[in-house]
């Protein structure tokens, strides 16, 4: 267990290191590391590896916007059935069951503002269960999943002595 | 240089500091910063920003209007959660009251330690290769410093027959320069056992630079002073710039006996006065709360650490596996030349700056300084130089 969570502490901050490279930092043996990779993948503790893009410096008209619903709870399924209904549209890029004001956060990726708008109008609160949506534009990221996406200062570093 | 009816400034110039050569690194690092497109894996100080909780801690003091001189000595509050600290780390229990002085820096602790012990001509034993500061230190407090070449071979320790070979009825002091800048070298607990009886017999002083003590790789680092009867003996010299990446706060601080911290004392109130005080409130702070940023710090060092000596190995350079601190010391001795001949060649060829050994002493000859105070990245992009250098000269 003690591995399994070394393994996947180190995967989470890093997903390009290979077996090799886990297993020197760990001390283990490749083979053994591997095999645990595979075990995790299998159970669906690791679900996938995916690469973390600043879209704002490639494409700046991407629009995402941060959704907060507020549904009907439908008997017998909860919530879950609803979640289903709105994560399975390919424009939205997460769906999260939290506690508090709302029910579900959703995030929703556009070309344009107009086009998370009508998305959001058109699909989402036309939904029998959504009693309401607040749509939220994000404008900025400062730091994603623990990652700056702001500029990294320069190496002002000096050699002395 | 003599004085004549003309002014000449230098020739007022104190003949010792004039005699003392600039520094092997600064002299190389000139002809480096003039050019362009240099990768540098050259520096001596951590590559993180110091963690942020640590830095608030200093602004929130500023804000507080904390603006005054505090004890000459340091902060109480300071010095009581470094006596805490030394006891977790090394064991040992030092008196905030009399036994711990705040210094700007562990360079300052090194040299009030040398000033405050020194009498002219007495020896001070430097094993080397080694920082840079020991011998014009001592020599400016009047000792004659006398180097002890280790070896790669023996993992650039101090073997009790090296050390008994350097020591002479003059010798006062011992500097132990481990975990090891520029080697990556340390002294285990075994390594300790044999050299202090060795101190003992011949009665002399220890300054133990620990400045990297939080940075070693296969175990803690254990310090001389936890053995029976060295705590007086020895000055215990640590800092916040390597372990927290505090460098540029200068903060550092020596645990000694208190008649021996009583003369440094001295030495740094009317040199110094005292340390700067917002550095102190951030390093009370990396104290308290900021062990979970050496451990993550040092796994990334870690990492790095086992990637860069993989690579030189693969590249064929023999490289002596370092233990601690954030360097690796290869051996160049294959390319026949000189490590300046080396370092300078690397730099006009391949825009590549590393230190020449000789930099840390006579025995430096024959290997380079790599530091891996550096992303991942920037190591991956200096290594491929490295190996265009090695394949046109090998």
């Amino acid at each position: 267990m003690e591995l399994t969570r070394k393994i996947l502490s180190l995967l989470e901050k890093n997903a390009t290191y290979t077996p090799k490279d886990l297993s020197e930092l760990l001390g283990e043996e490749e083979a053994c590391v591997a095999e645990e990779i595979a075990r995790l993948k299998e159970s669906g503790v690791i679900l996938g590896t995916k690469t973390l893009i600043n879209w704002d410096k490639i494409a700046p008209e991407l629009t995402v916007a941060i959704i907060e619903l507020k549904v009907t709870p439908q008997k017998g399924e909860g919530f879950d059935k609803i979640a289903k209904e709105i994560y399975s549209f390919p424009e939205v890029r997460s769906v999260t069951l939290m506690s508090g004001g709302y029910d579900l956060a959703v995030t929703v990726v556009g070309n344009s503002m107009k086009d998370v708008a009508m998305f959001v109008g058109e699909k989402l609160s036309t939904l029998d269960t959504v009693v309401s949506t607040a749509t939220h534009f994000v404008l900025k990221n400062y730091k994603v999943d623990g990652v700056f996406y702001t500029e990294e200062p320069e190496d002002e570093r000096v050699i002395t002595l | 240089m003599e004085r004549n009816s003309t002014f000449n400034p230098l020739s007022f110039v104190n003949r010792q500091v004039r005699d003392i050569p600039p520094s092997g690194i600064r002299r190389f690092f000139d002809i480096a910063a003039a050019m362009e497109d240099v990768i540098s894996l050259g520096v001596g100080e951590p590559d993180f920003i110091t963690p942020w909780h640590i830095r608030s801690e200093a602004v929130k003091s500023l804000e507080k209007g904390r603006t005054y001189y505090t004890a000459n000595a340091g902060l109480m509050e300071l010095r009581t959660e470094i006596a805490r600290y030394m006891k977790e780390t090394i064991h040992v229990s030092y008196n905030p009251k009399n036994e711990i002085v705040v210094t700007v820096g562990a360079s300052e602790a090194l040299d009030a330690a040398l000033r405050a012990l020194i009498e002219p001509g007495d020896e001070v034993l430097i094993p080397e290769p080694s920082f840079v500061c020991y011998k014009p230190c001592t020599i400016l407090a009047g000792g004659i410093p006398v180097p002890i070449e280790t070896t790669a071979e023996n993992g650039f320790k101090l073997t009790p027959e090296l050390l008994r070979a350097a020591i002479t009825e003059k010798t006062k002091l011992l500097v132990l320069p481990y975990p090891n800048n520029p080697t990556g070298g340390i002294m285990t607990e075994e390594d300790l056992s044999q050299i202090v009886p060795i101190i003992k017999e011949a009665n002399i002083m220890v300054i133990s630079d620990e400045i990297y003590s939080e940075l070693t790789y296969t175990g803690k680092h254990v310090s001389i002073a936890t053995f029976k009867d060295m705590k007086d003996r020895t000055v215990v010299i640590n800092g916040f710039s390597k372990a927290f990446a505090m460098t540029g706060w200068r903060l550092g601080f020596a645990c000694a006996h208190p008649d021996v911290l009583a003369a440094m004392l001295k030495i740094h109130q009317y040199g110094i006065m005292s340390a700067p005080t917002f550095s102190q409130y951030a390093a009370i702070e990396a104290l308290k709360n900021g062990r979970a940023d050496i451990e993550r710090m040092k796994e990334e060092y870690n990492i790095r650490r086992k990637f860069l000596v993989d690579a030189l190995n693969e590249m064929g350079m023999t490289c002596f596996n370092p233990y601690g601190a954030f360097y690796v010391f290869p051996s160049i001795k294959q390319f026949g030349m000189t490590s300046e001949e080396f370092c300078q060649k690397l730099l006009e060829e391949q825009r590549l700056a590393v230190v020449p050994g000789t930099a840390f002493g006579d025995s430096g000859e024959g290997y380079v300084r790599i530091s891996y105070a550096y992303s991942k990245e920037s190591i991956a992009k200096a290594l491929k130089r490295l190996e265009a250098f090695s394949k046109d000269h090998l």
